[in-house]
C-alpha cells in the first residue's frame, strides 16, 4: 500500500486547459486569427498558381478554371476570401490595440464579433459578385 | 545603475537577440497591406470566375499589375515573420526550429519569384 502511494501520481490541481475555458469572443478571434493566417500561406500559393495560369496560356488557365469552379474547388476559394477578409478585418483591431485603442472588454468583444461578422459579409459579397456578375455556377 | 554588460547596451537587443525589428516589421507590412488588401478582395476577387481575356486584361493595367506586386511583396514578407512566431511558439528543438525557419524564407522567395515573373509576363 505504501509502495503503490509512492509511485502513483499524486493526485494535484492542474491548471486548467482550453477545453475547461467558455469560448470568449476574444478569444476565439486570436485563436481565428492565426489559423487564418495560416491557411493564407497555402492561399499564396492559389494566388501563384492563378498568376502562373494567366501567364502561361490559355490550355493552363483552362485547368486552373475547371479547378476553380469544382464545388470543393469553391470552397477552398471561399475559405481563402474569408481568412483574407478576417485576417485583414481582425489585423486592424490588432494594431489599433498596439496604440492603445480599444481595449475595454465590452468593446473588444463587439469589434471581435464586428470582425467576423463582416469578414463573413465580405466574403459573401465576393461570391455573390462573382454569380451574379462573372456568371460563376455551382 | 544597470546589469547590462556595456556590450549589451550598445547592441541594445535584448533577450530575443533581436530587439524590435521583428514587431516593427510586422506592424509595418500590416499596415501597407490593409489599403493593399482592401484593393485585392474588392479588385482582384471580383475576377473570380471571370474569363482568361478579361483576368489578363486586368492584370494587363499598370495601376493593377503594379498593386498586384505590392500586395504579393508586402503579403509573403507580413506571412514569413508571422510563421517565424508560429514556429518559435511550437517547435522548440534547435535542429527543426532552424529548418522550418529556412523553409519558411525559402518558401516565400520561390512563390514570390513565381508571383512576380508571371505578373510581368502577364502585363508585357
Amino acid at each position: 500500500m505504501a509502495e503503490q502511494a509512492r509511485t502513483a501520481p499524486a493526485a494535484r490541481p492542474l491548471s486548467p486547459h482550453l477545453q475547461i475555458y467558455r469560448w470568449p469572443v476574444t478569444m476565439a478571434t486570436s485563436i481565428a486569427h492565426r489559423m487564418t493566417g495560416l491557411a493564407l500561406v497555402a492561399g499564396t500559393l492559389v494566388l501563384a498558381w492563378w498568376l502562373l495560369a494567366l501567364a502561361a496560356g490559355p490550355q493552363y488557365y483552362d485547368a486552373f478554371s475547371a479547378t476553380a469552379r469544382h464545388p470543393v474547388g469553391q470552397l477552398i476559394l471561399f475559405g481563402f476570401v474569408w481568412s483574407l477578409s478576417f485576417h485583414l478585418l481582425n489585423g486592424i483591431r490588432h494594431l489599433a490595440w498596439d496604440v492603445g485603442i480599444g481595449f475595454d472588454v465590452h468593446i473588444a468583444n463587439r469589434t471581435g464579433i464586428a470582425a467576423i461578422a463582416l469578414s463573413l459579409l465580405l466574403a459573401i459579397a465576393v461570391f455573390a459578385y462573382a454569380y451574379a456578375v462573372q456568371g460563376l455556377q455551382l | 545603475m544597470t546589469v547590462q554588460t556595456p556590450l549589451a547596451r550598445v547592441q541594445g537587443l535584448g533577450a530575443a537577440h533581436s530587439g524590435t525589428g521583428h514587431f516593427w516589421r510586422q506592424r509595418i507590412t500590416a499596415l501597407a497591406l490593409i489599403p493593399l488588401a482592401i484593393w485585392f478582395v474588392c479588385s482582384a476577387l471580383t475576377l473570380i470566375g471571370a474569363d482568361r481575356d478579361t483576368a489578363a486584361a486586368f492584370l494587363a493595367q499598370p495601376v493593377n499589375a503594379i498593386a498586384m506586386a505590392l500586395f504579393v511583396i508586402a503579403a509573403l514578407y507580413h506571412m514569413t515573420l508571422g510563421v517565424q512566431v508560429v514556429i518559435e511558439d511550437y517547435v522548440h528543438d534547435e535542429g527543426p526550429k532552424i529548418a522550418l525557419a529556412v523553409l519558411n524564407n525559402f518558401f516565400a522567395w520561390i512563390v514570390g519569384a513565381a508571383c512576380l515573373f508571371a505578373l510581368v509576363r502577364i502585363a508585357a
